[in-house]
């Protein structure tokens, strides 16, 4: 079973799109990371697995269940950290984890207080007056503490300091070895990219790529760094060149022996052929606002 | 009922404050009482005989000299008036609150259907409702007692019950309203209260608008009305039918709607 499948998912608020025929499949146990810029239609995709929207059209599942029809069902199963993390004011950060608890209808006090550890998060504060990332640490006890089979994660880390954004995968990594699901959504790709074993990308309402992050990251070109006189120009499959004062950097997709041709021709004094990291990746599909 | 318990906490400021308010007023006005009742006497003639401002607010009908008259006209507006806009503003926030303060994505991504969130709210809204008129009721009779008049049981007792009737059926309604809004709530609530208001107003002083009066919940909570004739049930059922109208909205509109 399919942690999440949506099918043709679309969903326009008026005449704007949100998402366009989205297909994504995202299996139990993955550790999967949904990358986009702003405005790319990740939250809107997040709203309606939640059932927060409806969709004007396809569909989506979550843990097998329909996302609109059996919404109460699925949000029982699944734990969702939203992008910006609003609690009532007046409350402390105890009563804010046990109003969620007593929603779930469960007893989370023990995981909340050893993750309300683990995060240095003091459950005595008042919510009004903690930090944005204090209030994002609360988002993920509430999040976390019902132990729930899909992990739902709308920019996560935002406002979490790098020692806690360790601490805080470390969680992550925890849960997922023992079955958990985690969905996480970012534009921080280099996250992604450590954490990640898989990833989809979404480019205005439409996936555009979707592998393991290793294949996405290579995505069949190589990062080529030349120094030296070479000359590139009718090189087919070069992309995103960038000019060094004795050389150039670029993306290649090409054929390997036509490179060797060009380099042979050139003078050559250093070279590195390099796997392309996933920011790379991101700028190859999105470079010019056109897929690639 | 976590939701109950939770919305009567969130509330209980505004709960206090507006019930100590009204309390406070209306003791204030039973306790003026006394020393107005030998000069209410004498302007009896006068407020009869103000035409149409007389007529707006049942001064025509009442004897101010008796505390019962002047009751139903001083303390029945600070109730209704009061009682009217707590009511509007509680329950016009009631639902789109969650999406005006942002706490909605963290309400609606627990396991709680949309419809027992409503219904939660609704039975916390009108509890508030309910505590506030019995609170204020219980301090009237109180004052009554304490400046040593004779407590007129059931003109009372029907006074603040149509008043209690009356905050319930705006809450509904603006219950059902709230359903359907994203952003500000405050200023369409209280529009709402004061439209009804005014409604009842101008029921009062043009014959041709006397329809108005099955509209306006003030249309069964006028003191004078209500002290020489009685609950008026018509305008009551009518109002209450709106209400149960616009809660009805509101469970089958709020479990379909985008939350943004």
């Amino acid at each position: 079973m399919d942690a999440i499948k949506t099918q043709g998912l679309t969903k326009y608020y008026g005449k704007a799109r949100g998402v366009e025929n989205l297909d994504l499949t995202v299996e139990q146990g993955d550790f999967f990371g949904f990358i986009g810029p702003n405005g790319a239609g990740k939250s809107t995709t997040i709203r309606t697995l939640l059932g927060l929207i409806s969709p004007s059209a396809g569909s989506a599942s979550v843990l097998g269940l329909d996302a609109v029809r059996d919404r109460t069902a699925i949000l029982r199963r699944v734990g969702y950290l939203p992008s910006e993390a609003v609690f009532y004011g007046g409350m402390r950060v105890r009563e804010v984890l046990k109003l969620s608890a007593e929603l779930r209808r469960k007893d989370c006090a023990a995981e909340a207080a050893r993750l309300c550890e683990r995060l240095q998060l003091d459950p005595a504060a008042r919510v009004g007056a903690l930090s944005y990332g204090n209030r994002k640490k609360v988002g993920i006890v509430c999040a976390l503490q019902a132990e729930p089979e899909l992990l739902i994660l709308d920019e996560p880390t935002g406002g979490l300091d790098p020692l806690m954004q360790r601490e805080f995968f470390q969680i992550l990594r925890e849960r997922n070895e023992t079955g958990t699901t985690v969905f996480l959504s970012s534009h921080v790709l280099s996250e992604v990219q450590r954490n990640c074993a898989r990833a989809a990308v979404i480019r205005a309402g439409r996936i555009v790529a979707c592998d393991r992050v290793e294949a996405l990251s290579s995505a069949g070109a190589k990062r080529v760094t030349v120094h030296g006189a070479v000359d590139l120009n009718g090189l087919e499959g070069l992309r995103d060149r960038k000019d060094l004062e004795d050389g150039a950097s670029f993306l290649y997709s090409g054929g390997m022996e036509a490179l060797l041709k060009v380099l042979a021709a050139g003078r050559v004094t250093d070279l590195s052929v390099s796997e392309p990291d996933l920011e790379e990746l991101f700028l190859h599909f999105y470079e010019g606002g056109e897929a690639k | 009922m976590t939701l109950v318990k939770h919305e009567l906490r969130q509330g209980r400021v505004a709960f206090w404050v507006w019930t100590g308010v009204l309390a406070f007023l209306l003791a204030t006005c039973v306790f003026l009482y006394p020393q107005m009742k030998g000069e209410m006497g004498q302007m009896n003639d006068l407020f009869a005989s103000m035409g149409s401002f007389s007529d707006a607010f049942g001064m025509d009908k009442l004897n101010f000299g008796s505390l019962i008259g002047y009751y139903a006209v001083e303390c029945s507006n600070t109730l209704g008036l009061g009682g009217a806009f707590f009511a509007a503003l509680t329950a016009a926030s009631a639902l789109c609150g969650e999406e005006k303060n942002r706490t909605a994505e963290f309400l609606l991504t627990h396991p709680v259907s949309r419809t027992r969130i409503a219904a939660e709210k609704l039975i916390s809204v009108l509890l508030r409702m309910l505590g506030m008129n019995l609170l204020v009721f219980a301090v009237s009779l109180a004052s009554v007692a304490a400046i040593g008049e004779e407590i007129p049981w059931k003109e009372l007792c029907l006074l603040h019950l149509a008043h209690c009737l009356m905050s319930l059926e705006i809450a509904g309604i603006c219950f059902g309203v709230s359903a359907f809004l994203r952003g500000g709530s405050a200023g369409l609530g209280i529009g709402i209260a004061a439209l009804f208001y005014a409604a009842n107003l101008l029921a009062n002083v043009t014959e041709k608008a006397r329809f108005l009066k099955y509209l306006t919940p003030f249309g069964y909570c006028d003191g004078a009305d209500l002290v020489s004739e009685g609950l008026a049930w018509p305008k009551l059922a009518v109002g209450l039918a709106m209400a149960a109208a616009c809660i009805l909205a509101a469970f089958v509109y709020y479990p379909r709607k985008d939350i943004h």
